[in-house]
């Protein structure tokens, strides 16, 4: 009874803080409106109310919910996943836009000196910690200005709910269409309660002038628990869209189930790059973030591509295989990824390419990096169907081992309907070398630093796909990632 | 410089030094021949700190200071250098990149500023020349797909870079032509002042005509039965090894 009214006045305390805070004018609209835990159609048709949806959205949730409800969330990856209650969780809250902090000096010192050990400028540093921005450097003049240049263009990049009241018609025509409501558990899910995310539609003929993560990295942070990103390009079209962020991401939602949809048209090539660094959980494997998502491409048109390009170092538990359909004749798809794991940290990742098209093209490079107590696996599909003449895969699966402690599993499969088609497939696994670190040491060189350049050095034809400024921050979130795993 | 005290040490629980008394003064280049397995690349590893060598007795004082306690970055970057018999490739990590950051943590260790891009480029293109070391290669990753020979001249390369006050060139003349011997011998030559010193492990007198050694130590067993002067290098050249083992009885 006592910690209730502990509580209690602790909350009212808080609600005066946040209300001076108001008063300052940081925030003109603070949205505290989270509904009751559980999951039930009522929830849904209050979640589709409350975001203003029309009809086909509900829908589409009422649709997807009802698939749920039979599905059984899958135990086939090589994971050991606590029990998750789904009944737990409250599956709207608006989001909080308060800045928790007025100034850096307030900013646990471990974060900062983790954002400077990653370079990442202290505007950026501010945004990310949840800091106030000064009013001189005005993000938001930042944005206008990008947003002025892509609608010059005919880009429609705005968040899924604006996408939703300001395109219906262009959103009902893609929505599901990479990743049907039913395709598994968790995307059954995500489409069920998503809250928000990002929607971007290419329009014919325009190469999109600027890498979409410039505009992201300014623009989305708490993107919230069930994501949903949608990226369409029409013909001949182009673009390069990067999601997430080097910086540690820690949030108090321990279940995060994003689906990402992805559909090129004729010609068109979409590149879409990820760093993903949701908390891990502690040295001991207590909490951290358990990230189940489905991102998917459709190759539609002819001679189009998609290329995803990962780098995975957070999450207690990762359950991703960014995928490719290959539908177009003559279309490609790309599946380029790092995954480090450290401490008590499983992942479950890789690719699948279905081929279906004529003289389809797939390439497979996953390099992971297993270190602590970790386990780290690839699992990946390539299927040519027996239209997909003429077509090719080649997959790359290399694991690289830090210590004896940890593991490293791979997990092919293989099946191609055609005899015109050709599939190749390498895997090594190895160990770091006591020499090459030794040899590192004897010019100086400590061996955390060693190790980092060691599995930089390893993983640099995955990193030399990313954007160019996050390739740099990717090799320093690596290095970073190993901290303490010396041994 | 250098002092070695009856040192011991073991690899695997076998016994491989056998109790080594040796002193390098500053300016003083030393030979160090023997029959293959006698303990010299032991030796070597274990001055330059490797894990897996156990010192069981015997002490080591490098520039006065006890070397034996030290991580083997900082023996380094106190001025230890080793030019190895096998340099390990590094996939993926370019070659001036890895320099780089090696002249780097020398120069913050001794207080001084980190090298600028410039700074950098104008030192690696000096060095190289020394050696003459191909452009391509510091592009490259580490010794990665680097014939025997441009190994050897990277070590030295490095060596030139990193400008240690002492350096031990296990076998760095090995697998080396005529005129590589000559290149690296004159890189090495060229790095020579009063204040630095060297370990030159070798089976062949043909190095010690160009890096000329002020001792000769024929290193059998894991101890070293024989110091002279370079004179030694011709004899063991004419005679081999036979007359050291059976006048050691072995
Ligand atoms: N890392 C090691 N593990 C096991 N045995 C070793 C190792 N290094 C050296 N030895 C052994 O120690 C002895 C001396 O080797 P080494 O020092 O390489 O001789 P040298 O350089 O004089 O040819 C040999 O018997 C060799 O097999
Ligand atoms: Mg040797």
């Amino acid at each position: 009874m006592e910690r209730k009214v502990e509580m209690e006045e602790q909350n009212k305390l808080l609600n005066d803080v946040t209300q001076a805070d108001y008063k300052y004018g940081f925030v003109t609209d603070i949205e505290t409106d989270i509904i009751e835990k559980g999951l039930n159609e009522d929830i849904i048709r209050l979640i589709s109310k409350k975001k203003g949806e029309p009809e086909f959205m509900l829908n589409f949730r009422l649709a997807a919910f009802k698939k749920w409800e039979k599905m059984e969330m899958p135990d086939w990856a090589y994971l050991k996943i606590p029990p998750i209650d789904l009944q737990s969780i409250s599956y709207y809250a608006a989001p909080k836009k308060q800045p928790k902090y007025e100034s850096l000096d307030e900013v646990d010192p471990e974060l900062l000196d983790t954002f400077n050990k990653l370079g990442i400028p202290v505007e950026e540093q501010k945004h990310l910690a949840g800091v106030a921005v000064d009013v001189v450097m005005d993000s938001v003049s930042v944005k206008t200005t990008f947003k002025e240049t892509l609608a010059e263009k005919g880009i429609i990049f705005c968040s899924f709910s604006e996408a939703v009241k300001e395109h219906p018609e262009l959103v009902k025509k893609y929505l599901g269409k990479a990743v049907p409501v039913s395709d598994n558990y968790f995307a059954a899910l995500n489409s069920a309660v998503f809250s928000d995310g990002s929607f971007c539609y290419i329009p014919k003929g325009v190469r999109c002038p600027m890498e979409l993560s410039t505009y992201f990295r300014i623009n989305a942070a708490n993107t919230g628990q069930f994501e949903r990103t949608l990226i369409v390009a029409d013909d001949d079209s182009y673009v390069s869209y990067l999601e997430g962020c080097t910086a540690p991401m820690r949030d108090e939602n321990q279940l995060h189930a994003a689906v990402v949809e992805i559909i090129t048209m004729d010609r068109a090539e979409v590149k879409y790059s990820t760093v993903q660094n949701w908390y891990p959980g502690n040295k001991e494997g207590v909490g951290g973030i358990y990230n189940f998502v489905t991102k998917r491409g459709v190759c539609r048109g002819v001679s189009s591509k998609i290329s995803w390009t990962q780098v995975e170092t957070g999450s207690a538990i990762t359950w991703k295989y960014p995928s490719c359909i290959l539908l177009g004749d003559n279309s490609v798809g790309e599946f380029n990824s790092v995954a480090l794991t450290n401490n008590f940290q499983q992942a479950d990742t890789g690719s699948k390419m279905i081929h279906i098209g004529k003289n389809t093209k797939s390439t497979i490079i996953s390099k992971g990096i297993s270190a602590g107590r970790s386990d780290n696996s690839y699992r990946g599909l390539v299927k040519v169907m027996p239209g997909a003449k003429n077509s090719r895969n080649f997959s790359q699966c290399d694991s690289l081992l830090l210590n004896d402690t940890c593991g490293a599993h791979t997990f092919p499969y293989i099946d191609v309907r055609n005899k015109s088609s050709i599939v190749e497939h390498e895997a090594t696994t190895s160990k770091i070398g006591e020499d090459q670190i030794f040899y590192c040491n004897q010019r100086g060189i400590d061996t955390e630093t060693a190790i980092g350049m060691i599995v930089n050095g390893y993983a640099k034809e995955v990193l030399n796909k990313l954007p160019m400024e996050f390739a740099v921050e990717a090799q320093k979130l690596l290095q970073l990632s190993l901290e303490g795993s010396v041994g | 410089m250098l002092k070695i005290k009856n040192l011991y040490a073991s690899v695997d629980g076998q016994e491989i030094l056998k109790g080594i008394n040796l002193e390098i003064k500053p300016g003083e280049v030393h030979a160090i021949m023997g029959p293959n397995g006698s303990g010299k690349s032991t030796l070597a590893n274990v001055l330059a700190g490797k894990q897996e060598y156990e010192v069981t007795a015997g002490e080591v004082t490098f520039l006065g200071e006890n070397l034996l306690d030290k991580a083997p970055e900082t023996r380094a970057k106190d001025g230890l250098f080793l030019s190895f018999q096998y340099p390990v490739e590094i996939p993926g990590v370019p070659m001036a990149n890895f320099i780089k950051t090696a002249v780097n943590e020398h120069r913050v260790h001794r207080g001084e500023k980190e090298l600028t891009a410039g700074q950098f480029l104008k030192l690696m293109r000096e060095k190289m020349e020394l050696v003459e070391m191909k452009t391509k290669l510091t592009n490259r990753s580490v010794n990665e797909g680097f014939s025997g020979g441009e190994k050897k001249k990277n070590e030295i390369f490095q060596m030139a870079m990193l400008e240690p006050k002492l350096a031990i060139l296990d076998e760095t003349d090995s697998g080396l032509d005529i005129d590589a011997l000559r290149t690296v011998a004159n890189g090495v030559n060229a790095l020579k002042s009063p204040e630095t010193s060297s370990i030159v492990i070798t089976h062949y007198q043909r190095l010690l005509d160009y890096i000329v050694p002020d001792f000769v130590h024929i290193l059998y067993h894991g101890k070293i039965v024989k110091t002279a002067g370079k004179e030694l290098a011709l004899e063991l050249e004419e005679k081999g090894y036979d007359w050291i083992k059976s006048e050691k009885g072995n």
